[in-house]
């Protein structure tokens, strides 16, 4: 029965008809056998003017980023058929994510091969850097573009000159706010907050961080210079980010380092030992 | 400002079923956005109002429905809506990590006539 009018068609399609939404056609025969034709009928016409204009709405449910999502995962199995661990690095410009994957490459290097893909608006300047410590590596220009997006790194990855890596680290923009929203496919998605930037940075920026796999709170260094309240930025973070995994460093000192490679190395060797057949 | 690409998909698909409808006009188009989405539904409208002008969504309004965070206590074993956005259960306190509901970005309905 149609819940709108009470007649005995069930309900298809819904249609909206001058404005009232009908879950089926609105110039359907409607039986009257047990009443008259005087029956109370307020909410809606069943007739239609000729040449009157129809409305209908059309339920839809579309994700607006069906497309990047579609490709992120067409990355995500292409990464994992080669057991490539994949990290998407992710913070706002100047919170030293070159000079962790730099340092972090270094480390690594002897042990898993890697490679890099680093986008930025303008100038190649991070991959120059980044090529010192001898890895592979691709810049991608957006241009305009404040992120990076899932086909930008398929692309990226076809021109990267590296047989069977390990590991791939994509730097995004430096943004904490657009990339967030584009997955590209990785299994990791890093965070960084620098201690320059203010403990109060995760309540401001909650998507990126409550999309964290790991959060690093990087240029330690300077802690004391900067007056960082450690307790104040863990917390925040656990309001925000409570399930990431959490790394205290400096690249450039080699504080807390050995704790991040290791666990970038645990999850290599997770994700070899995965079931092929698990998602 | 990712915005105004996103309006311009959000769009694209709009009038590409408005196209495959038969449809004359678009009179609505209803967009869910979760708070935890990234995106400003101020900066979509913005965008709407530069992007819909000369296509068959121009006298379109849209709708823009706010879907808030919605976060599972395993402790709890219930839901709990978070205003602020903290992920921690309200009545234990427990840190959860499981967000059920604020990631939305999707084009949800819209309404469209026919001559």
């Amino acid at each position: 029965m149609c819940d709108q009018c009470g007649c005995g068609l069930s309900a298809g399609i819904p249609v909206t008809v001058s404005g009232h939404v009908h879950p089926h056609p609105a110039d359907h025969d409607h039986p009257h056998d047990d009443h008259g034709h005087d029956h109370d009928h307020p909410h809606h016409s069943h007739s239609r003017e000729p040449g009157a204009q129809e409305r209908r709405t059309l339920e839809l449910r579309h994700a607006i980023l069906e497309k990047n999502d579609r490709l992120a995962e067409r990355n995500r199995g292409f990464f994992r058929a080669r057991g490539i661990l994949v990290l998407n690095v992710l913070s706002s410009p100047g919170s030293g994510k070159t000079t962790l994957i730099g340092e972090t490459i270094r480390r690594l290097g002897p042990r898993l091969r890697t490679a890099v893909i680093v986008g930025d608006l303008a100038t190649d300047n991070d991959a120059r850097r980044l090529r010192d410590t001898g890895a592979p590596v691709v810049q991608i220009n957006t241009g305009a573009v404040c992120h990076l997006e899932a086909d930008m790194v398929a692309r990226a990855f076809q021109q990267l000159d590296v047989a069977g890596p390990e590991l791939l680290i994509i730097e995004n923009v430096g943004n904490l706010v657009c990339p967030a929203g584009y997955d590209l496919g990785e299994d990791l998605r890093v965070v960084l907050l620098s201690v320059t930037e203010g403990e109060d940075k995760p309540l401001k920026y909650p998507p990126a961080f409550h999309s964290a796999n790991a959060v690093i709170v990087s240029k330690l260094d300077l802690g004391r210079a900067c007056d960082f309240n450690r307790e104040a930025a863990t917390a925040n973070l656990r309001h925000m980010a409570p399930r990431a995994e959490l790394f205290e460093v400096s690249a450039k000192a080699g504080t807390g380092m050995d704790g991040w490679c290791g666990w970038l190395l645990r999850r290599h060797e997770a994700l070899k030992h995965r079931d092929p057949m698990a998602s | 400002m990712h915005e105004y690409s996103i309006m311009q998909s959000a769009l694209n698909q709009a009038l590409r079923e408005a196209l495959r409808a038969g449809a004359a006009r678009v009179h609505e188009i209803r967009l869910r956005v979760g708070v935890l989405s990234g995106v400003a539904p101020d900066t979509l409208r913005f965008a709407f109002e530069t992007l819909a002008p000369g296509t068959s969504a121009a006298d379109a309004v849209l709708t823009i429905e706010e879907v808030p965070a919605r976060f599972w206590c395993a402790s709890c074993r219930r839901e709990f809506v978070s205003p602020n956005l903290y992920a921690e259960c309200p009545d234990c306190g427990g840190a959860s990590g499981e967000l059920r509901a604020g990631r939305e970005l999707e084009l949800s309905s819209m309404e469209v006539e026919h001559v």
